[in-house]
């Protein structure tokens, strides 16, 4: 099983990839989008997940315990940080979309079709 | 492009992509059997060097604290972005009565709802505080607390109504949160710069691991970026919440 996590990492890729070309709702899109991130969380924290290790948090453990890796810890907070700024932006182009074509179906923006 | 090309488009190329990205991952280490020295160093030293015992904030605050100087830049940026994107439009204005958006209370609201909300508004707040300044002890930290924090005022709104957020926290408090935390965290790599000669190196006592006050610029670095985390969602937060609630186009608008 140890690969496992890699697998559901692409399958969650594909399948946000997937729910961003078929979506017919720039909010579906929105979220198939942070399903696609959220794959990038799993390969990080696979690649630094040591076998047996505890969590990087020695308050309670001894200092010579074995730990996972807290860098790639660091840097999937970083993501979810990123994550959250891109899908504010994207919902509030959103927002101004649809007031503008009264419609949040991405064929309906005729502006990017001209 | 029709949405059945665009489909069989996608089919092809994911599927490409797919045996890629399958071949790539193939070729990482097996779970589990980590090879990587960085996290084993920082395991090591971690705890002597910087006498903090969450290792993930010494990590984000202080041994790449730049980097994060440029993750709350991106956050504060971006908020910026939303207010700009979302603000008051040729054709719109606010709704005329204060007592229209009052009334316009979260519709799917119960009563239930509302009682639950009202019993978590302390209790957010308190946790917020914290996860914010146990930042260096146990998990948490500035961004994880600065997000529990802004749930706060956000359940003032599931609790009632939007205009009571508002009196709880209002524009100008947001928006000061969020530039001072900005500013905060910045200036914590500055007395760094003044005091130990370094961009953001520690220039604090370092305490006792475990302490409250401990791990040098932690707790501080903690504070500022909870400050800034809050201020910002709550910004964009009020923005979204305005759109639906207050603005209304007028004629002109779509």
């Amino acid at each position: 099983m140890s690969f496992l996590p890699f697998a559901i990492a692409a399958w969650l890729f594909l399948v946000g990839l997937y729910g961003i070309v078929s979506a017919d709702n720039l909010i579906r899109a929105i979220l198939s989008l942070t399903v696609v991130q959220s794959a990038t969380y799993l390969v990080l924290l696979g690649v630094g997940y040591s076998q047996g290790g505890q969590a990087p948090i020695f308050a309670d453990i001894p200092q010579t315990s074995k730990a996972v890796d807290p860098v790639v810890q660091v840097l999937v907070l970083t993501d979810i940080v990123i994550e959250a700024t891109v899908t504010a932006l994207l919902l509030a182009l959103a927002v101004q979309a649809h007031k503008r074509f009264g419609s949040l179906n991405p064929e309906d923006l005729r502006a990017l079709q001209d | 492009m029709s949405r059945r090309a665009r489909l069989v488009m996608f089919g092809l190329a994911g599927a490409g992509f797919g045996v890629v990205l399958v071949l790539g991952l193939a070729g990482l280490p097996a779970f589990g059997d980590y090879k990587g020295v960085y996290g084993n160093v920082i395991n090591g030293i971690g705890v002597t060097e910087r006498r903090a015992t969450d290792l993930v904030t010494a990590l984000n605050f202080d041994f790449r604290a730049f980097d994060t100087l440029g993750e709350e830049f991106i956050l504060f940026t971006s908020v910026l972005g939303v207010v700009l994107i979302l603000r008051q439009m040729r054709g719109e204005q606010d709704r005329p009565s204060q007592r229209e958006a009052e009334e316009h209370s979260f519709a799917g609201a119960s009563a239930a709802l509302r009682a639950l909300s009202l019993v978590l508004i302390p209790m957010l707040l308190a946790l917020g505080v914290y996860v914010v300044v146990h930042g260096a002890l146990t998990p948490g930290g500035g961004f994880q607390g600065g997000v529990i924090l802004a749930a706060g005022p956000l359940a003032v709104f599931l609790a009632g109504r939007y205009l009571r957020m508002k009196t709880v926290a209002p524009t100008i408090v947001e928006e000061l949160g969020d530039a001072i935390g900005a500013a905060g965290y910045a200036l914590v790599g500055l007395g760094g710069l003044v005091f130990a000669g370094v961009f953001f190196k520690n220039f604090l006592p370092l305490g006792i691991p475990g302490h409250l006050l401990s791990a040098g610029q932690l707790p501080l670095a903690s504070i500022a970026v909870g400050l800034e985390v809050s201020g910002a969602f709550l910004v964009a937060f009020s923005e979204f919440l305005d759109q639906a609630l207050v603005v209304r186009s007028g004629p002109g608008g779509g």
